[in-house]
């Protein structure tokens, strides 16, 4: 495996432009600059105009993430964005950045010309620096599903949690979410916790969750899980949460924290304090995207309804819980975790399959929602109070 | 000795105490199949992922599965009945499903 070594001492899996909007109004512009070089330009963005910490913080992450090589911030001009400071984050960090204020550089033909022209220097730049060997123990992955049904829970997400189990047993880092849908799992995950405190912690963020989605009048559960026949959210919550495997949890933290050393997470990703703003993650991608702001190199994606989005900036890994799914969207699957209801594999053997795919993507290998161009984006209004004392390993 | 009841091989069993089996391929319109010694015949397709009852649940009382609580059951649930919406519910948030008619 080999990565590109960054000033914080992470190495990046890729080496990437992100071309970052400020508020929906330059979306359009950016959009058309990646257009450039769509495989080494790739837009992130926030669409508000007001502003928000956490969005603020999330995007500070995501321009310094380790597969982010250089940063080009468009800016409307008159957005509530500080894109000063996000100027400022990521010029520490090393990286060459540039702001375009649309208001400023003469218009939308203007600002995507100059655009285009610095992406394409900076890719260019990008495409000279050389790797350095990297370690399964300096890999940060995600997990989250969607789509899930009845198989997903027997197949894809436990093969999952096998692949996680040796990741942690690696060193490596590995993050679990949505807890959300872990309600219903809050006392046998608290079993689990490295520290009667973080069980508490553990339990206190399910509860919290619980608490959030019953104000909105809806679980985190879609139409579409029912078809599959997924009766209920505790029901979907017990299969989601075969995801984060066996291994010992070692920390809780929230979108944009950054593990300080390896193990197994929890990503609370509900809002503290009264309900605002709506429904915590709207669409899977808002989860893809919290965990590529606490560093995920790659996210494992399980889903036995189908689904084919994949990311900016870090590779998704599809995991096809279902096989009768697999057989009709395998174009989109990295991973037939259907095979086991078959008979045709042990949850071992595809637990192995995804272990030795992540550590593929470390070695040039591509992802089917990444050759195929997915680069789907979203980040939307929360607020967060920050982790409590016990919630990281000592 | 008891003798062992006759299981459709369909249907997987996630915990010794779970209520519910779990189908691992689907059961046909007009399939009649074995649950644990009984022959429950199925009057609609039933697609992989979705629950049949493994024992009677009494309405109030908690169905399980994975060996924890799926949620409890709406009304009386019959040995070999499809477990689902129209007789299980969520303990925390009711679920919200498209109604597709006869689609």
């Amino acid at each position: 495996m080999r990565g590109w070594l960054r000033s914080d001492g992470r190495k990046g899996i890729r080496n990437v432009v992100a071309v970052a909007y400020l508020v929906e109004c330059a979306h359009f512009v950016a959009r058309e600059i990646s257009g450039v070089d769509r495989e080494g330009a790739h837009v992130i963005g926030f669409p508000g105009c007001y502003p928000n910490p956490y969005a603020q913080q999330m995007m500070e992450r995501l321009c310094t993430h380790p597969n982010v090589g250089a940063v080009l911030i468009v800016s409307l001009g008159c957005e509530s964005f500080d894109r000063f400071r996000l100027q400022q984050v990521v010029a520490a960090t090393g990286r060459p950045v540039q702001t375009l204020v649309i208001q400023n550089t003469g218009g939308t033909r203007s600002t995507i010309a100059e655009g285009q022209a610095w992406v394409r220097a900076q890719v260019a730049a990008l495409a000279e620096m050389p790797s350095v060997p990297m370690a399964v123990n300096e890999l940060v992955v995600g997990t989250v599903c969607g789509g899930s049904d009845g198989t997903s829970g027997i197949t894809g997400n436990p093969a999952a949690g096998i692949a996680f189990d040796k990741l942690v047993a690696a060193g490596a880092t590995c993050i679990f979410e949505e807890t959300g849908e872990l309600i219903g799992c809050e006392d046998i995950m608290a079993t689990r916790a490295a520290t009667p405190e973080l069980a508490q912690e553990l339990r206190a963020s399910v509860a919290k969750a619980a608490q959030y989605y019953a104000t909105l009048g809806y679980g985190s559960f879609a139409s579409g899980n029912a078809d599959g026949g997924l009766t209920t959210i505790e029901e979907k919550s017990l299969g989601a949460y075969m995801k984060s495997g066996q291994s010992t949890i070692s920390g809780l933290i929230k979108p944009g924290d950054i593990p300080p050393k390896g193990g197994l997470y929890l990503m609370d990703v509900v809002p503290d304090g009264e309900v605002r703003f709506g429904f915590p993650n709207i669409s899977d991608n808002a989860e893809i995207v919290e965990m590529m702001a606490s560093g995920a190199h790659c996210t494992l994606f399980v889903t036995g309804r189908g689904s084919v989005v994949g990311s900016a900036i870090s590779p998704v890994i599809k995991i096809a819980a279902n096989p009768h799914m697999y057989a009709r969207l395998s174009e989109d699957m990295d991973v037939n975790a259907g095979r086991v209801l078959s008979g045709e594999a042990a949850l071992e053997d595809v637990g192995q399959e995804i272990f030795d795919l992540v550590c593929g993507m470390a070695s040039g290998q591509r992802s089917k929602s990444e050759a195929l161009g997915h680069q789907e984006f979203i980040l939307t209004y929360k607020s967060f109070e920050p982790i409590g004392p016990a919630c990281l390993p000592a | 000795m008891e003798k062992p009841k006759l299981t459709d091989p369909r249907l997987l069993l996630l915990s010794p105490g779970d209520s519910v089996f779990v189908l691992r391929d689907q059961i046909d319109i007009g399939e009649t199949i074995w649950v644990e010694g009984v022959a429950v015949a199925f009057p609609t397709r039933l697609g992989l992922g979705h629950k049949i009852a493994r024992v009677a649940v009494p309405q109030g009382d908690q169905v399980i599965k994975y060996g924890a609580s799926i949620g409890r059951a709406s009304r009386d649930i019959a040995q070999g009945d499809h477990v689902h919406l129209h007789n299980l519910t969520s303990d925390y948030t009711p679920t919200h499903a498209l109604n597709k008619g006869d689609a």
